[in-house]
């Protein structure tokens, strides 16, 4: 088996957008809590940091695997990696 | 239920076609179930208005969700290996996804995790935010490459990348490990809710639960505990909402409490300044105070504090006895009598305990950090302050570490992504997962910060013959979940004077927000759901690692279907009675081991796992040592600081924290050592053979045309 240019990029690609989603989800995890005193001006009610950490986050948590997961079914397709039903 | 049960010889060729079908008829059996599960609680609350006693109605929530599961057990039992193993890969994004939260959600996260809120405040939020953020590791580095592999269990994987039996031995006492403690615990769990459900011994509660989950998992494998956790979640989400839900409207009148609860958590701070220096308070903080002194000076000399206690003691019983007083007045004489410490050892243990529990309460806010209050200390303080406020931060960032990392290595989370029909379907399938879980942890803080402004608003201030009957009532069932005692004679109920335990503030709400006693039925309902749901999977889990793995790859490759799955089921029924047995014993600590199940199982899969599909040069020797080096130091970590593990190995040397980091928190040494022994160590020996780099490529396209290789087993 020989993977060719096009299967090459398919995989950077996936490493590219696995590292983005990677550091989105380290700044809203990691960063925040560390300056979390810093970041206790009141947001609805809530010092934002504890709004971040009780619903912002996980809020973020989905969205970044749903856009993963729209994402690759696309780039499956774009580079004729993608599943066929099989009959 | 014709659906689920629907005889598929094995192997998911399914079409399109048949697949919409098999969907829609899963949509609509659960639409039905869901709606028929409503007119089960309705016709009930009904009865109880027309008189049925509460203990019935514990008892008819009981029988009636474990014959449900029960019923589903049956329905989809199976005998074949692919069914029996991963539910013959046909179960949708949005089912598994369902069925992963139930399997996820356990008593823990159901019963415990508002409480811990409760108690801590923003401290509590490691836990939400390291349950659910793991989840984006899961989706990012392995749902869909090991969906792509599409065997059957984890120690598959291992054993295939890494070329060996090593490996995969490895991997499966390390799955035994992680799941065991975690499904002791889940038993423990399951006696607990049936004894307050209906009132038996936590023995045969432990039983009939364990009937519950047997019944299941025995006979249908993976594809009846599939289709019982997407029962069993409809009801634990139903029973969770509805309460905090009506406690809302009655707060504020608004119904989504996710969105309110902000402006509750303002008023609940004010309260806590004022808490903080009302009088009455202080009173009980200094007699609290004053407790622990005294029993300070007792450990001085114990001997002698012990003789004068037993001489009191002896001479008050003779007193009353000369003065003929009454018989309950000497009754409790004698008692505290018997109740003096037998020896200096004894007396040492139990003095040293009681000044422990004196200091935690003699604190302001009844020992409560304040409830939006961001890490201990103060990092704008003195040096003290400073060091407390680092170590504090410090813990709080290694806690979400662990917690992330070891779901994205719980075997049994990762095996539910073999059931999806197709790669692209497992990574739908993490995306709805985290949906269903994501609706039960953002509403748990608000219910911590709602049972908190109805304690300090309603229940601080309220003259003790006034209190409300739930109070009365839960301290009967067990006084360590709460108590309250008029400590400064005032008649009134302070803050500081009530002693309330995590696991009752959602056990509790229906009750606290005034609800009929059905609601509280429907939440132990919904705690016994969690607890078998998550139960069920482990032990599937268990007893695949030992019947598919162990046996059928490395004892007889030759064994037929039927005797793989007739092994595993056996296995399942000597797993769960060793469970049962050992959570009847009540062991000690067990909320820790739970914890410690998540550093475990992040020390020894996840590095292994991720570098095997994104490392091809990552070979055998180096993934070996790798496991075992970040389970060796994480498992050490523990044994040398955590007091209860200290206790079982005989370690006697000094507590040496590495950087103040708690033993709950001891994954974070064991992943970055396994990362970093598997790199090296695999760079200093051979790169693993060709047939292995075809198989990294072959997990990372999910279809790649002239791929020879096929790990599908159906």
């Amino acid at each position: 088996m020989q993977l060719n240019e096009s299967h090459e990029r398919y995989w950077q690609k996936n490493l590219n957008i696995t590292a983005m989603l990677l550091a989105i989800w380290f700044v809203v995890t990691f960063v925040v809590a560390y300056f979390a005193r810093e970041l206790s001006f009141t947001f609805f009610g809530w010092p934002f940091s504890f709004w971040m950490g009780a619903q912002g986050a996980l809020a973020i948590y989905v969205v970044i695997i749903v856009y993963y997961a729209m994402y690759m079914g696309r780039l499956d397709e774009e580079h004729g990696v993608a599943e066929e039903m099989e009959d | 239920m014709a659906g689920l049960a629907g005889d598929s010889g094995g192997g998911n060729a399914f079409d399109a076609k048949s697949m919409s079908a098999f969907k829609s008829g899963l949509n609509r059996i659960y639409t039905f179930y869901t709606g028929g599960f409503l007119a089960f609680v309705i016709v009930l609350a009904i009865l109880e208005q027309m008189g049925l006693s509460r203990s019935w109605i514990g008892f008819v929530f009981l029988l009636a969700t474990i014959g449900l599961y029960a019923g589903i057990g049956i329905m989809s039992r199976t005998t074949d290996a692919s069914e029996y193993y991963v539910a013959g890969r046909r179960v949708p994004a949005l089912y598994n996804g369902m069925a992963t939260g139930a399997d996820w959600m356990s008593a823990a996260s159901f019963i415990g995790m508002a409480g811990t809120l409760y108690l801590t405040g923003y401290g509590g939020l490691a836990f939400i935010m390291g349950w659910t953020g793991g989840y984006c590791l899961v989706a990012l580095f392995l749902a869909p490459y090991l969906r792509k592999f599409g065997q059957f269990t984890i120690p598959d994987f291992l054993g295939a990348r890494y070329e060996g039996n090593l490996p995969r031995t490895l991997g499966i006492l390390a799955a035994i490990l992680c799941s065991f403690t975690y499904v002791v615990a889940q038993i423990y769990g399951v006696g607990l809710i049936t004894t307050r459900l209906t009132g038996v011994q936590f023995e045969i509660g432990i039983f009939l639960g364990l009937a519950g989950i047997l019944v299941c998992s025995f006979l249908g494998g993976m594809r009846a505990v599939t289709w019982t956790q997407v029962a069993q979640y409809i009801i634990l989400i139903v029973a969770y909402m509805i309460p905090v839900v009506w406690l809302s409207v009655k707060q504020t009148s608004v119904p989504i409490p996710q969105v309110v609860y902000g402006f509750q958590l303002e008023k609940v701070t004010e309260k806590e300044k004022a808490l903080r220096e009302d009088p009455k308070e202080k009173e009980v903080v200094a007699i609290f105070k004053a407790q622990a002194d005294a029993l300070g000076e007792k450990l001085k000399d114990v001997k002698g504090s012990l003789e004068k206690d037993r001489a009191d003691a002896s001479k008050k019983l003779e007193d009353l006895k000369a003065a003929n007083a009454p018989a309950e007045q000497i009754a409790a004489a004698e008692k505290a009598l018997s109740a003096v410490p037998k020896d200096e050892a004894e007396a040492k243990t139990a003095w040293t305990k009681a000044k422990a529990a004196a200091e935690a309460r003699a604190k302001p806010l009844a020992g409560m950090p304040a409830h939006a209050q961001i890490y201990a200390g103060d990092p704008n303080g003195d040096q003290k302050a400073k060091d407390t406020y680092d170590t504090s931060r410090r813990n709080f960032l290694a806690l979400i570490f662990c917690l992330m990392v070891g779901t994205a290595a719980l075997p049994h989370i990762l095996m539910r992504y073999y059931t999806t029909p197709s790669v692209r379907e497992a990574r739908a399938s993490v995306g709805w997962s985290l949906f269903f879980i994501f609706l039960l942890y953002f509403t748990a803080p608000a219910l911590a910060v709602l049972v908190k402004y109805e304690v300090f608003h309603v229940l601080v201030g309220t003259p003790f013959d006034k209190l409300p009957a739930w109070i009365a009532n839960w301290s009967k069932v067990d006084p360590a979940l709460l108590s309250v005692v008029d400590i400064n004679k005032d008649g009134i109920l302070q803050l500081g004077e009530m002693r309330i335990g995590g696991d009752i503030v959602v056990l509790a709400t229906p009750e606290i927000a005034g609800l009929p006693y059905v609601i509280s039925g429907l939440v132990a309902a919904g705690g016994l759901a969690a607890a078998l749901s998550t139960a069920d999977g482990l032990l599937l889990t268990i007893a695949n690692a030992l019947s598919h793995d162990l046996y059928y790859k490395m004892i007889d490759p030759n064994a037929s279907t039927g005797r793989r799955v007739a092994i595993s089921k056996a296995l399942l029924l000597v797993v769960a009675l060793a469970a049962a047995y050992v959570a009847a014993q009540k062991p000690a600590d067990i909320l820790f081991l739970v914890s410690a199940a998540f550093s475990f199982a992040a020390a020894a899969f996840f590095p292994a796992l991720v570098l095997g599909v994104f490392w091809k040069r990552a070979n055998k020797w180096g993934a070996s040592l790798g496991m075992i080096a970040g389970l060796g130091v994480t498992f050490y970590y523990m044994v040398t600081t955590q007091p209860w593990l200290r206790g079982i190995f005989g370690v006697t040397s000094p507590i040496e924290l590495w950087w103040g980091i708690q033993p709950i928190s001891a994954g974070v040494f064991g992943v970055p050592l396994g990362f970093a022994v598997i790199i090296i160590v695999s760079l200093l020996t051979a790169a693993p053979g060709r047939d292995v780099q075809e198989l990294v490529e072959h997990v990372r396209y999910p279809n790649l045309k002239g791929d020879t290789l096929n790990t599908q087993i159906n």
